[in-house]
């Protein structure tokens, strides 16, 4: 099937409705095993002790984060160039996702910065071009708010999310080059040791189940989105017959 | 290319004759400065320490003030309209328009903050750096600030939203000005003004379309 097909959004709505119980079980599946093994099942690192295990959360928070952005970038560049709603939609529906998956890598960070570096916060290379990522969706998010009309919103975010897109790469090695100028020795050694199988495999469970949550959790704001305009159309004609 | 000269001078005009603003960019920049060592004390050595970091700031924040007017006080007058039906690109004047708020904004902040980095008691080594630094850093402030301001035309309060767009876009902007400046002061060459040169030239170069679109999809609707 062509994913173009997808853009008629009536079509999406009977595909995603078919898909949606399988990433809802995915997610949960995977995201409830990660959990019992990482939390219960891992030992403690012979360094970090049991905060390790909050890596379980943060790493693939991390991962989702930036790839709602992607995402975003990609549906707006469908946006822009083939004019359709449905692909303005899902580039307005990723952005909360992927600001609150970044908050979540974000704090979840600082925690485990706390007992690890002795404060909540450090102005490591990866937390700050985090936080700017995180700075980035909030004008995102502003910006479609602040702009009445809908389709115009949609386009003007749209070239936001591909500037943003364009300047990430940049921002992030200038964040990284900052800070290997401004701290010369850091507490977290670039590249360490190996991280175990055992840690891996529940790991791998969780950024699996993390994905699948943010793409299911897209998908309800997708349709919710089509939903309510299909709704506002409805009022428009009831409100002029 | 007349067209384009036409533009420019049409805004330098508006911008320096009363009412303009580009006066008062500087005053800001100049009052940001001032607060900075009312905020964390008078000791010299650590304010010649973050002068480069500290002017970098103001300056991009002087220079975002007057941005938000960049294209809405045409697109309120109705005359962007007949700057999108000149026989020119919307990318020209785009162009023209990111020109004149440079040598407004950009530039006086450049020729002015010496003398601010002497409040800051600078060492002697950092001044040509903080100088070239800002030459070279404040036309990418100016032309990704122009895609924002060409974002938030149709808003009544842009100017609120503006900062929360372009201030992160603009992070390498500071990390490498102000990285010239410290590497000028530690006696290393990090590289900081040839990176700070490529985003610089990137970014003039890229963002003429990004703002021409941007102010084509407002008047568009």
């Amino acid at each position: 099937m062509n994913i173009f097909e997808l853009a008629n959004p009536k079509r999406f709505m009977r595909f995603s409705a078919a898909l949606l119980p399988w990433f809802w079980a995915i997610a949960i599946l995977c995201l409830g095993a990660g959990l019992f093994i990482g939390l219960f099942r891992v030992p403690p690192d012979y360094q970090q002790g049991q905060t390790v295990k909050i890596m379980f959360i943060h790493v693939p928070a991390a991962w989702v984060g930036m790839m709602a952005y992607a995402s975003m970038a990609v549906a707006s560049l469908f946006g822009l160039v083939n004019r359709h709603p449905l692909a303005d939609a899902a580039a307005k529906a990723a952005a909360p996702l992927g600001a609150v998956f970044t908050a979540l890598a974000l704090i979840t960070g600082s925690l485990w910065g706390k007992p690890m570096w002795g404060a909540y916060w450090v102005w490591d290379a990866r937390l700050t071009s985090f936080l700017i990522l995180f700075f980035l969706y909030l004008g995102y998010m502003a910006l479609w708010t602040a702009i009445e009309d809908e389709t115009r919103a949609a386009r003007a975010c749209a070239i936001l999310a591909l500037v943003g897109a364009v300047n990430l790469p940049i921002i992030k090695y200038s964040v990284d080059w900052w800070n290997t100028l401004h701290q010369g020795e850091s507490i977290f050694v670039k590249g360490g040791p190996l991280i175990a199988p055992v840690f891996l495999w529940p790991l791998f469970l969780m950024a699996f189940g993390y994905t699948f949550l943010f793409l299911a959790l897209w998908m309800v704001r997708i349709r919710t989105e089509i939903l309510a305009r299909r709704a506002r159309t409805l009022q428009l004609r009831m409100g002029t017959a | 290319m007349s067209g384009f000269r036409a533009l420019l001078y049409r805004d330098l005009r508006l911008a320096t004759r009363a009412g303009g603003g580009a006066a008062l960019a500087l005053a800001f920049f100049a009052a940001v400065a001032v607060l900075v060592p009312l905020g964390i004390g008078a000791d010299l050595k650590l304010l010649g320490r973050i002068a480069g970091g500290v002017l970098w700031v103001a300056a991009i924040l002087a220079a975002l003030l007057s941005l938000d007017r960049l294209f809405q006080a045409d697109y309120e007058d109705g005359s962007l309209d007949q700057i999108a039906l000149a026989p020119m690109t919307l990318e020209t004047s785009a162009a023209a328009k990111i020109v004149a708020h440079w040598l407004t904004t950009g530039l006086p902040l450049t020729i002015l903050s010496p003398l601010l980095a002497l409040l800051f008691d600078l060492p002697v080594a950092g001044y040509v750096p903080l100088l070239v630094s800002l030459a070279i850093g404040t036309p990418a402030v100016s032309a990704i600030g122009a895609i924002g301001a060409g974002l938030t035309i149709s808003i009544r309060r842009g100017g609120l939203i503006l900062p929360l767009l372009v201030l992160p876009l603009l992070s390498p902007v500071v990390i490498f000005g102000a990285g010239v400046v410290s590497a000028a002061l530690s006696g290393l060459d990090n590289g900081a003004i040839w990176l700070l040169s490529a985003f610089s030239l990137a970014a003039v170069c890229l963002a003429p379309f990004a703002a021409a679109a941007a102010v084509r999809l407002n008047l568009a609707g």
